[in-house]
């Protein structure tokens, strides 16, 4: 039998991909050329694709509301006594099944998934090491190429050596110098002036560079993309930023730190922020919620299942620090770096990675003056750290420098309104700002 | 009015203004120069060629009149009577006899050569007015050469007993008491040569020491040997008014002091000579008091070149004339740029300096890490014979590469050693180099190799 498969064709100028709204056939089926087998919908039109062969579907390339890239599977034919389309590719056949696995909307992607990226990165060192090796030798063959001497420096040559150059019009900052302290000879001269080099050295930057690297985006990269495209999509954002007062607590926390021992080591501040949030929500139960927007269903939780916004060598993360309400400061800080390096690692189980509540996003010295994040969904909040800095502030008729930092948080606008939102803010901020009160119990 | 065609016009015959001329002619140019008083410019005839005479009949004075190193090496002499108008009628007749010379070789080389001033009218006509008359010279390119001044001091201008460094070359008899202004090379060289010829000197500096210009190590023989001649030297201090036969100085403490001088030499500097002779109407390019030029001496405007002093500092007068040969090449049709790596530059005080490249502060600044290898002439024998050990030569290079990067003396006599400084330096010479090759002996310059010995850490004679 020759399996045949159809690929989502170009459907219009311009167009990448595009959306399967309707099946005509299903697998078993048998069709004739020419009949159509689906309608696939792009941004300009829907369009309706017809099989080239006749024979039996064996797979559908993708459920209907899947948008599917042009070029990819779109449906597999067994079309009897032509030949097999797929032999011919079977390496590249191996992607293309996996495709066409059942649809996996709802479900998270298998984590099976991502162990694939980590290896195809630790590869290309390995290749890109080899590549110079490779090139190492051609280089000590060919002395003539970079640049004759560090930027900046003059060229070094005698005063008739400089006239000769001058006058057979050669730039003696292009030639190579053989002599002591990397002197240009009379010899130097005349082989430059004999074969002078092919093309002259590039400054830096000064070419017009063209290349174009192409990266495919697939894997790990490709769920943060979808998730944080969806997220925009459906989330109605607004971003709110407050600054705090952290004097107070940094003066906790250094004094903490000077007695920092094995068990209880050094802290930093997002052990303070989790359970200030913890805290907060206990008030704000509108923000430790989930959204079903499919369903039209708020989930409010009792549990504070904390997402630790993480960079990993496969990108952004977000591991969860299970039940933060049953968590004092330092195991706090203990689950956070047990989580976040087990996703650093590919190690996260899977609970470790789902079910967040409410997210919290740091990045550290790196956090900038303000931040936009993007609420994960389905949660309704995610609480943003940007950078400490020192600033002069207006206390009791003078300036004084404080130590502060910037919270700036996103809500899903659709069901948490902008005063909760601000309210719920400021409580974190009267807890970071009055330490203590982090710590009495309610 | 004589019309002048002609394809080069020079104007100031000074060191610079002649030698392109020469060069020009030399090359098949025809080539005007004009000079407005006398050839060979503010160098030889009221420069370097007669301060030199001056000093050289001062040191000569000076040592027979202290006879103390004349008994160590067991000579003994009545003391010496000095004609001083004599003495200046014989570096009048030098100059007169470097004047013909230049006259010489600019007829020579087929340069025409007009005695009177110069108005450019435009970037390719100048008129030129002469005693014989009125000419309008009309050449292809012009080359401004009009050197520079004195600089006046507003409180203190030239005339009757404040003289400038010309005036001072002119006086018929030595002032009994000289107050210089100025602690620069001209105030240094003069002022020393008068004191040497029994002129009691007072040297006023408004900034903390003697030479500002030239780094403290390098100076402190000089002002060693200020002390020794009886020279008082004030310095951080400013001179307000002559009158009555004193100056007027305010001292660093703010306190006042009147200094008793019959003569008083103003040497603060020198000012391009751009104003006057219709430079402005051509509007170039400036770049402060000076014309602007690039590595080629060209202006702002096309055939339009300047060299010299008119061009800015080091006002020396062998930089003139390297930029005057040059720029005579390039106007006719060579290739070529001032792309020197050195310019010497020497005081001809007592002791001498001589500054060639880099010294080691600058030395530091623009290249890192650096070698300095000093020797001093109290451990040469040839400047023991010479009774006149005191001073060293320095060799700054770096420490990477051992490139030399400057090379510094002070001592009698060392002014001579400024051209196998140069040579090193435009050689791109390393350490090595300079202590692979032999130096005669006995001889001053041996010090020279010893100091580069020292920088590459093994030293012979210390």
């Amino acid at each position: 039998m020759g399996v045949r498969s159809i690929k989502m064709p170009d459907v219009g100028e311009g167009v990448a991909e595009a959306e399967i709204v309707e099946w005509a056939v299903k697998v078993g089926d048998l069709v004739r050329e020419d009949q159509v087998v689906a309608a696939v919908m792009t941004d300009k039109a829907t369009v309706e694709i017809p099989t080239p062969v006749a024979g039996s579907v064996l797979a559908l390339g993708g459920a209907v509301g899947e948008v599917l890239a042009v070029g990819s599977e779109l449906i597999r034919i067994d079309a009897p006594g032509l030949p097999d389309s797929l032999a011919a590719a079977a390496p590249k056949a191996a992607p293309a099944r996996a495709e066409l696995a059942p649809p996996q909307r709802d479900k998270p992607a298998p984590m099976e998934q991502a162990p694939p990226a980590p290896k195809a990165g630790a590869e290309a060192p390995q290749r890109l090491a080899q590549e110079r090796h490779a090139a190492a030798p051609l280089r000590a063959l060919e002395p003539r190429t970079g640049a004759p001497r560090p930027p900046g420096e003059k060229p070094l040559a005698s005063p008739a050596v400089r006239m000769k150059a001058r006058e057979a019009g050669v730039d003696l900052r292009f030639v190579r110098g053989s002599g002591p302290a990397g002197r240009i000879t009379d010899e130097d001269l005349d082989a430059f002036i004999a074969r002078p080099p092919e093309a002259p050295p590039k400054g830096p930057g000064r070419a017009p560079n063209t290349a174009v690297e192409t990266i495919k985006v697939v894997g790990m990269r490709r769920r943060i993309a979808q998730n944080m495209a969806e997220s925009s999509r459906r989330v109605a954002h607004f971003s709110y930023v407050e600054e705090i007062d952290v004097t107070a607590l940094e003066e906790l926390r250094a004094s903490l730190n000077a007695h920092a021992t094995e068990e209880r080591p050094k802290l930093t501040m997002l052990p303070f922020l989790m359970l200030a949030i913890v805290k907060a929500v206990a008030d704000f139960p509108q923000v430790n919620a989930h959204y079903d927007d499919d369903a039209d269903v708020i989930q409010r939780f009792g549990a504070v299942h904390l997402g630790v916004a993480t960079q990993t060598p496969n990108g952004l993360m977000v591991p969860v620090v299970r039940h933060a309400e049953t968590l004092g400061l330092y195991a706090c800080a203990r689950e956070m770096r047990r989580v976040s390096e087990a996703a650093r690692q590919g190690v996260a189980a899977r609970e470790e990675l789902t079910g967040s509540t409410i997210t919290l996003t740091s990045l550290g010295a790196l956090g900038g003056v303000a931040s936009t994040p993007v609420v994960n969904r389905p949660e309704v909040a995610i609480v943003g750290v940007n950078k400490m800095v020192v600033k002069p502030v207006w206390r009791d008729g003078g300036f004084v420098p404080r130590k502060t930092i910037n919270l700036s948080s996103s809500f899903d606008h659709r069901v948490v309104d902008g005063y909760d939102a601000a309210t719920f803010i400021q409580r974190v901020r009267a807890l970071i700002e009055t330490p203590a009160t982090l710590f009495i119990e309610d | 009015m004589n019309e002048l065609p002609c394809k080069v016009l020079v104007i100031g015959g000074g060191p610079g203004g002649y030698v392109a001329a020469i060069r020009a002619g030399q090359l098949g140019l025809d080539t005007i120069l004009v000079e407005a008083e006398r050839l060979g410019g503010t160098c030889l005839n009221v420069g370097c060629i007669p301060s030199k005479a001056l000093i050289h009949a001062a040191d000569a004075a000076h040592a027979l009149s202290d006879p103390h190193a004349f008994n160590a090496i067991g000579l003994s002499i009545g003391p010496p009577k000095l004609d001083f108008a004599k003495t200046i009628a014989w570096k009048d007749s030098i100059v007169a006899r470097l004047n013909g010379g230049v006259g010489a070789l600019l007829k020579k080389a087929k340069v025409r050569t007009l005695l009177g001033t110069a108005t450019i009218v435009d970037g390719k006509t100048a008129i030129v007015r002469a005693d014989t008359g009125e000419s309008r010279v009309h050449a292809e390119h012009l080359v401004i050469a009009t050197g520079s001044e004195p600089m006046e001091l507003p409180a203190l201008p030239f005339g009757g007993d404040i003289l400038s460094s010309t005036g001072s070359l002119a006086l018929t008899e030595v002032p009994r008491a000289l107050a210089v202004v100025g602690a620069g090379y001209i105030g240094m060289e003069l002022g020393i040569a008068f004191a040497k010829l029994g002129a009691r000197v007072t040297i006023v500096e408004a900034l903390s020491r003697i030479l500002p210009l030239y780094d403290e190590e390098l100076t402190q023989p000089v002002a060693r040997r200020l002390a020794e001649l009886g020279v008082e030297t004030l310095v951080n201090a400013r001179a307000l008014e002559f009158a009555k036969s004193a100056l007027r100085v305010a001292e660093a403490d703010g306190s006042e002091r009147a200094i008793a001088a019959d003569k008083v030499l103003v040497a603060v500097g020198r000012r391009a000579r751009t104003i006057g002779f219709g430079l402005e109407s051509l509007d170039l390019t400036m770049s402060g008091p000076f014309v602007r030029v690039d590595d080629r001496c060209a202006t702002s405007m096309r055939n339009v070149w300047a060299i010299g002093d008119v061009t800015g500092e080091p006002m020396l007068a062998h930089r003139a004339m390297a930029q005057g040969e040059m720029v005579a090449e390039i106007i006719a049709g060579e290739k070529r740029t001032f792309d020197r790596v050195a310019i010497a530059a020497i005081c001809f005080t007592d002791p001498e300096i001589v500054s060639v490249g880099l010294a080691p502060d600058a030395a530091k600044a623009a290249h890192g890490e650096i070698r300095v290898g000093l020797f001093p002439f109290r451990a040469n024998g040839r400047a023991m014979t010479k009774q006149a050990d005191e001073g060293f030569v320095r060799v700054t290079a770096r420490a990477d590469s051992h490139f030399v990067l400057g090379i510094h003396a002070v001592g009698a006599g060392v002014s001579e050693l400024s051209a196998t400084f140069a040579l090193a330096l435009e050689m791109g010479a390393r350490l090595e180099d300079v202590a692979l090759t032999i130096h005669a002996h006995p001889t001053m310059s041996e010090a020279f190799h010893e100091a580069a010995l020292s920088a590459l850490g093994k030293p012979l004679h210390i």
